[in-house]
């Protein structure tokens, strides 16, 4: 009798967990195939603009098919390698002064700015630093633009550095410094070099991240028809193209803007690949 | 070299960091400062923006950051909860959870211009024939197809955050709810979920600060028109895509300030929400024992 009153219930609760099942499977389902069909879109109408030219070729003048990109390819270069210079150096640094004042006020309020800036909206960045490198310079430039995506890179890379030196056993440094090694040396040599690594990781990831950002090149490296190595002037880049063709009426270009997307997609999925294989290790 | 100057080198880069966020604050204040003193405190909630006649006004701008990231916010919760209790909960196969959380990743990457692209050519169209149905006018662009975008871009990160909450739930609790003779449901929503609340509802305040100060989409697809918006297929303007529209071609200086100023505000709402966000994690990472 009182077995049947259970049998009962457990009927309704197992209908239960499975329209549950349902409720939560179906929406996931219709994530992952959205997020299929955007990157099959990527890949497809990507995949129809790429050719020799693509890559080797300048933009053709306003209206005229063919040409190519590589005013923004080499632009992207020379803004992520000013970018990569700054970021490199000073978020390495930083995060060696969050290790060695671990859990101490000051570096506790470090980290909450880091933090903050890493929640800046890029287009404030991309503001700012026209008001700080534009205006003084009288000019736009690769080096402008590479100190707005400096920032967007450094608090990621603050974050990550420090996650990974700290990582490192307490022991290595005690060891050395029971040798007599100078702290300095015992933190530089034996510290960061464990560390390595996870350096690299971060740096993958911030070059990444930085790759994609348009807002802050807006103001700042401006964008520029023509290929330009001047590292004092305006020049191109591969998420300000996609910004500025889709705009335009022409076809050829709306497909070049594809194109770049992809070519876009594949660097960052490649960095985020390389680092993923690299951390299961 | 030594320990001394090795640590005034890394104080010394520790200061240029905090210099960079004060520098930020002081001169989005100083160079909004002359387009406040001619609106005053109705730079806030002038409904005016018009760089012709000098007038300028943030509340459009307000009111469609605040409206495309709250539309955004109700269509990517559910989704979001629900890809994020099926990789938490349910997906036991290890493959499957790998090409789950690879397709997840590679979208949280995919950079914002791409969206506003994929929009462009994609959503547009549908919101143009959706439009015709219901009888607004047929822009395609607007704060709907703004807002479907923004809720795609926050989704993956969304999930990701909260299959992470469910992660961390104690696997004694779950055990334990097992050996009761709880159903699967029963045990997500009676024990899981609210033991991850916190961390979950971290993770969407973390979301709405991206969506919140996203910008190319946003300006890719919301239709850049300065005037309050009416409806979901009104064209309108955030404070993010206002910048990114007008910013090179403004018109006088105290245009620029404005801009600036609008920056500023986007700053002020931005870091309030990931401040309590942050605020939030921490606690929900602290619910049980560590």
């Amino acid at each position: 009798m009182e077995n049947n009153v259970f049998a009962g219930q457990y009927k309704g609760r197992k209908r239960k967990d499975i329209l549950f099942r349902v409720a939560v499977l179906v929406p996931a389902g219709i994530v992952v195939a959205l997020l299929f069909l955007i990157m099959a879109q990527v890949v497809v109408n990507g995949g129809k603009a790429l050719n020799l030219d693509f890559f080797f070729q300048q933009q053709k003048p306003f209206g005229e098919v063919g040409g190519g990109i590589v005013q923004a390819i080499v632009g992207t270069l020379m803004v992520l390698a000013v970018a990569i210079v700054i970021a490199l150096p000073f978020s390495l640094l930083t995060s060696l002064y969050l290790y060695e004042h671990k859990g101490s006020k000051r570096a506790d309020g470090l980290l909450n700015v880091v933090n903050t800036l890493q929640g800046i909206p890029s287009i404030v960045i991309g503001v700012v630093i026209y008001t700080w490198v534009v205006v003084p310079l009288r000019t736009f430039s690769a080096f402008a633009g590479g100190i707005a995506l400096s920032i967007v890179m450094l608090p990621l890379m603050i974050s990550m550095i420090k996650e990974s030196l700290d990582m490192v056993p307490v022991s290595y440094l005690e060891a050395a410094l029971a040798l007599g090694v100078p702290r300095w040396r015992a933190v530089v040599e034996i510290v960061v070099p464990a560390a390595a690594s996870g350096i690299l990781e971060a740096t993958g990831l911030g070059i990444a991240r930085a790759t994609g950002e348009t807002a802050p090149l807006i103001f700042t490296s401006f964008g520029n028809p023509f290929l330009s190595l001047n590292f004092g002037g305006p020049v191109s880049a591969l998420p300000l193209v996609i910004y500025e063709y889709i705009k335009s009426p022409y076809d050829d270009w709306h497909q070049k803007a594809w194109g770049a997307a992809l070519l876009l997609v594949l660097f960052v999925l490649s960095l985020n690949l390389f680092i993923g294989t690299r951390k299961k290790r | 070299m030594n320990d001394r100057r090795f640590n005034v080198l890394l104080s010394f880069a520790a200061l240029v960091i905090v210099f960079i966020f004060a520098g930020f604050l002081f001169t989005l204040v100083v160079q909004s400062l002359p387009a406040a003193k001619q609106e005053g405190a109705a730079f806030l909630y002038g409904s005016e923006w018009n760089p012709v006649t000098t007038r300028f006004g943030a509340l459009p701008f307000i009111i469609g950051t605040l409206m495309t990231s709250a539309i955004a916010l109700v269509i990517a919760i559910p989704l979001s909860l629900s890809a994020g209790i099926v990789m938490g909960e349910y997906v036991n196969s290890g493959w499957i959870r790998s090409v789950l959380n690879t397709l997840i990743n590679v979208l949280a990457s995919i950079p914002s211009v791409v969206f506003g692209l994929w929009g462009i050519e994609v959503v547009i169209p549908l919101v143009r024939k959706l439009a015709l149905l219901v009888g607004a006018p047929p822009y395609g662009a607007g704060i709907l197809s703004a807002s479907l975008v923004l809720a795609i871009m926050i989704i993956p990160y969304m999930s990701s955050m909260t299959r992470e909450a469910l992660v961390n739930v104690p696997a004694g609790l779950r055990e334990g709810a097992f050996a009761l003779g709880l159903t699967k449901q029963e045990v997500v929503t009676g024990i899981a979920l609210p033991f991850a609340k916190k961390s979950i509802f971290a993770g969407i305040l973390l979301s709405l600060g991206r969506a919140l100060g996203e910008t190319m989409a946003v300006t890719m697809l919301i239709g850049n028109a300065t005037r309050i918006p009416k409806s979901l297929f009104s064209l309108g303007n955030t404070l993010a895509s206002v910048i990114a529209s007008q910013f090179n071609e403004a018109a006088s200086e105290v245009h620029r300030s404005a801009m600036m100023g609008l920056a500023l505000i986007l700053l002020v709402i931005t870091m309030i929400a990931g401040w309590f966000g942050r605020t939030l994690m921490s606690k929900g990472m602290g619910a049980y024992g560590k």
